[in-house]
């Protein structure tokens, strides 16, 4: 105990240089004196390895890239020829879409789930987690198939009695459009994983909230829109704009439907004719890779907004702090105090 | 009516279970009075702290609050479970101050103050603005107004929680171990804003383990053990004078 305790007095000491006679400790041992403790001068520990190894990867990467530049297979000149082609630039802006349709589909319906896993009828919360369990159990290449065979298993939809002639039959134009069924078919999957990031969120905020909510009078729907919810989103926040990025990807198995009018999609349909598939495959991943950098960026912006009043992150916007700096200063009874009760992470 | 209690509790019980929690609470508190429960952890204080603004479901006996039973509302000679929306509205009345403080802290101050006028009473911002900057001064945070709660101290969270309770305008104001999370040179503070609000005719209930601020402002000291009232009455008299030996084995313990 007394070695790790001087220790940190040591560390502590300068800092608390001042406002002596307010700590409690420094009454103790031998550093009550008030000269500052000299400061350590002493070689630093090398770590010759990290260079080492640092420059074999470096030069393994430069050799690496100078080798694929003159290499005749990756087709560069062809690379420059498509990167801006317009089919090409098309088929980004589908997969763009996809991405935003299923995003949208997939954050409702997930949000719809992780309520009904937390509602108290056991009902809902079966149904709920029979959903999870289904499309999170099974691979999103084969439900994608199986969208896009559902329009032979149900040629019609109808409403009726079961059993008896249906009162209104209509032909099943939705599943026969093949980029609402890729849609729909990212949706439902990817919904399986948002209710879970949902679901860790609501919970991660502290019981005590939702009760004061209550407490001041609040219905449930105030509680969540306005006590939970906006909490809850520094937790979903991250891992859903992994979620976006992950889908951005996950848009090229809607070949599987089949649909092909997206950008991996096009770039295939174009090197079958071309045989040239290495330049096209380059030009599909630069597409995306710009696609994701700037999900990237978004996703940094976003988080940063969300994390307001934890006392991590201080925004611009709080000339609170040092214009009341003078009445919380040490010593005084206002002081803000580093205490355990404030921004839990 | 002004002489009707604001709060009758009736041979109040609550099970977690089959964990008996409160058998058989009765007491009243009637306008204007303060009361001061004390009593060792699993006592039941907060339980029943809880009960009164229907956080909890009583399970027994008859609680009520300005003459409206808590939680139900009787027809003939059956009760029927409120509705939540009917809950909500009884609370409106009623005030509560954590343990933890629980302000929220993504709002600021102001924020916290003005979120439940507007939003259940639908009071306009400008106006739970003023009320809230009005509040805070008279919990004497007026310069703090924009400061979340992480960047305020315990003593000054507590009091923003408290004036967000008031902002209400409840006739009752529960306060359930309200300087138990703090620093001991924090405490004072908060209890001063307390003083202050009962020494204005509030009505409150006060779980506590202070016994300096339960003999100064209490008008009735209650004692709470295993669930059940051990012993009730003016706070000069139990401290001084305990009756029951449950109680003087507590409080030879905390004073």
């Amino acid at each position: 105990m007394s070695e790790p305790e001087s220790d940190r007095m040591l560390e502590a000491e300068p800092g608390r240089h001042g406002e002596s006679g307010r700590t409690p400790r420094a009454g103790r041992g031998r550093h009550d004196d008030d000269a500052p403790p000299e400061a350590i001068v002493a070689i630093p520990l090398r770590h010759p390895w990290r260079n080492v190894v640092a420059v074999i990867l470096v030069l393994g990467l430069a050799v690496f890239v100078l080798d694929a530049a003159q290499r005749p297979d990756y087709g560069w000149p062809d690379v420059g020829k498509y990167i801006f082609d317009r089919r090409i630039s098309q088929a980004a802006w589908v997969t763009l879409w996809l991405t935003i349709y299923a995003m949208i589909g997939a954050i409702v319906i997930g949000l719809l789930l992780a309520i009904m896993r937390l509602s108290p009828n056991p009902v809902l919360k079966s149904i709920a987690w029979l959903y999870i369990w289904i499309f999170r159990g099974t691979p999103v290449y084969v439900q994608l198939v199986f969208w896009g065979i559902v329009s032979l298993i149900y040629p019609v939809f109808t409403l009726g009695i079961p059993f008896t002639d249906p009162w209104v039959t209509i032909p099943n134009e939705i599943f026969t459009n093949l980029f609402i069924t890729a849609v729909i078919g990212l949706a439902l999957n990817e919904a399986a994983y948002m209710s879970e990031i949902v679901r860790a969120g609501l919970l991660s905020v502290d019981e005590g909230q939702a009760e004061a909510s209550t407490a001041l009078a609040m219905s449930w729907g105030q509680t969540m829109r306005f006590v939970v919810v906006p909490q809850a989103m520094k937790i979903i926040i991250p891992p859903t704009g992994n979620e976006v990025i992950s889908m951005l990807k996950t848009t090229s198995l809607v070949a599987a439907i089949p649909l092909s009018i997206d950008l991996y999609g096009v770039s295939r349909g174009i090197s079958a004719v071309t045989f040239t598939p290495v330049p096209l495959l380059l030009v599909a991943s630069l597409w995306y890779l710009l696609f994701t950098s700037v999900l990237m960026v978004g996703q940094h912006f976003i988080e940063k907004r969300f994390s307001r009043g934890t006392g991590r992150v201080r925004t611009g916007k709080e000339p609170a702090t040092p214009a009341t700096a003078p009445t919380a200063g040490p010593g005084e009874p206002g002081a803000p105090l580093g205490n355990d009760f404030g921004g839990k992470g | 009516m002004t002489d009707a209690p604001m709060v009758l509790a009736e041979r109040v019980s609550k099970n977690f279970g089959t964990n008996k929690v409160l058998r058989g609470i009765s007491l009243e508190v009637d306008p204007g009075e303060v009361l001061c429960i004390v009593g060792p952890s699993g006592s039941g204080k907060s339980t029943f702290l809880r009960c009164i603004n229907h956080l909890e479901r009583v399970d027994g006996g008859r609680l009520s609050v300005d003459g409206q039973l808590v939680g139900y509302r009787q027809k003939g000679d059956k009760l029927y479970e409120l509705k939540l929306k009917e809950a909500a509205f009884q609370r409106q009345e009623i005030g509560m101050v954590f343990q933890r403080f629980n302000l929220f802290p993504h709002l600021t101050a102001v924020e916290n103050i003005t979120l439940a006028p507007m939003r259940v009473k639908g009071i306009s911002k400008a106006k739970a603005t003023a009320r809230a900057m009005e509040l805070l001064e008279r919990v004497g945070l007026g310069d703090r107004g924009d400061a979340y709660p992480a960047h305020l101290s315990g003593g000054q969270q507590q009091r923003v929680a408290i004036a967000r309770a008031l902002a209400m305008d409840p006739k009752l104001m529960l306060f359930d171990e309200p300087t138990s999370a703090l620093d001991p040179e924090l405490v004072g503070e908060v209890l001063d804003v307390m003083k202050e609000l009962a020494k204005s005719g509030m009505t409150m209930i006060v779980v506590t383990h202070e016994m300096g601020f339960a003999r100064e402002v209490a008008d009735t000291l209650v004692f709470m053990d295993e669930g059940v009232v051990v012993e009730a009455g003016p706070p000069r008299e139990i401290l001084s004078n305990p009756q029951h030996d449950r109680t003087k084995a507590f409080l030879s313990k905390v004073l």
